[in-house]
């Protein structure tokens, strides 16, 4: 109970952080990486202030050792490869394309509007077709992590 | 600029708690898809923290305009998501996971990741923009 209430607040700080900073509207990320636009830094504003709060936590704050099953994303145990790299390439021409990430688009859904319901459903969609091979961890029951 | 650095705190500070009370990575394409696809209290901490996510959502969207609806047409929208969402899990990150959370870790395939989508995500807004001129507002 006590997790479920901590990701919760977690996710709500995370939200408002997301809609405090603007980045909750496509303009604004359209804005950093339209680099022959009008440029604006303000992306790169969220990102450092983002992580030198997390890295300062990280490195003088955290007590707890994240459990041993989920490194994350960044696993420093994995190699860069091909899926590192190819997948990061296909997220970034669909980023570039709508303004979205996944925090924002579902963050968008707080407007009701039909084309962010399009957008996350396409966005889980995506996802799904990913990580099919998950699928039959559901009936086998056993801990499901893909490294892909 | 000062929201978007405040803003940006916010976010350091959620994905700080996230790692020391739950013990995970906050990164969002990770949550979302073990919203869906991981198993009992594993998938309820994750749709737990999609809820606090989608409650900001809505309460900004009602008190502000920081939460304006998407502009762009259907079709690219859903090709987008569809790009987003495999993209996410296939490189094993988004903008918070492999941005934030693994930057802040120093991890070099976090960095060869972020380098990458922001790479390709600046090429697809300069060919939309500035070569077939699409979507563009005045």
């Amino acid at each position: 109970m006590k997790a479920l209430a901590s990701a919760l607040l977690a996710g709500l700080i995370f939200g408002v952080g997301l809609c405090v900073s603007g980045m909750t509207n496509p303009e604004n990320i359209a804005a950093f990486l339209d680099v022959f636009g009008e440029w604006s830094p303000n992306l790169a504003g969220v990102m450092l202030g983002a992580i030198a709060v997390h890295a300062a936590w990280l490195r003088w704050g955290a007590r707890k050792r994240v459990a041993a099953a989920d490194q994350g994303p960044s696993g420093s145990g994995r190699r860069i490869d091909a899926a590192l790299v190819g997948g990061a390439a296909l997220f970034g021409v669909g980023w570039g394309l709508s303004g979205y990430c996944p925090g924002p688009a579902l963050v968008a859904l707080g407007s009701g509007a039909r084309g962010a319901f399009v957008f996350c459903l396409a966005m889980a969609a995506g996802m799904l077709l990913r990580e099919a091979p998950r699928w039959t961890t559901r009936r086998s029951g056993k801990a499901s992590v893909i490294v892909p | 600029m000062l929201f978007a650095i405040i803003g940006g705190a916010l976010i350091g500070l959620s994905a700080s708690l996230y790692w020391s009370l739950n013990g995970r990575v906050a990164g969002i394409s990770g949550i979302l898809s073990g919203a869906l696809l991981d198993h009992g209290h594993e998938r309820w901490m994750k749709i737990s923290f999609l809820l606090g996510l989608l409650a900001a959502g809505v309460a900004f969207a009602i008190f502000t305009d920081r939460v304006p609806a998407p502009t762009l047409p259907l079709l690219p929208l859903s090709a987008a998501g569809l790009l987003v969402g495999f993209g996410t899990r296939m490189s094993g990150g988004c903008t918070s996971g492999h941005g934030v959370c693994g930057l802040s870790r120093l991890s070099v395939r976090s960095l060869v990741a972020v380098l990458t989508f922001m790479f390709t995500a600046a090429l697809t807004v300069f060919v939309v923009r500035h070569v077939l001129k699409l979507w563009v507002q005045a």
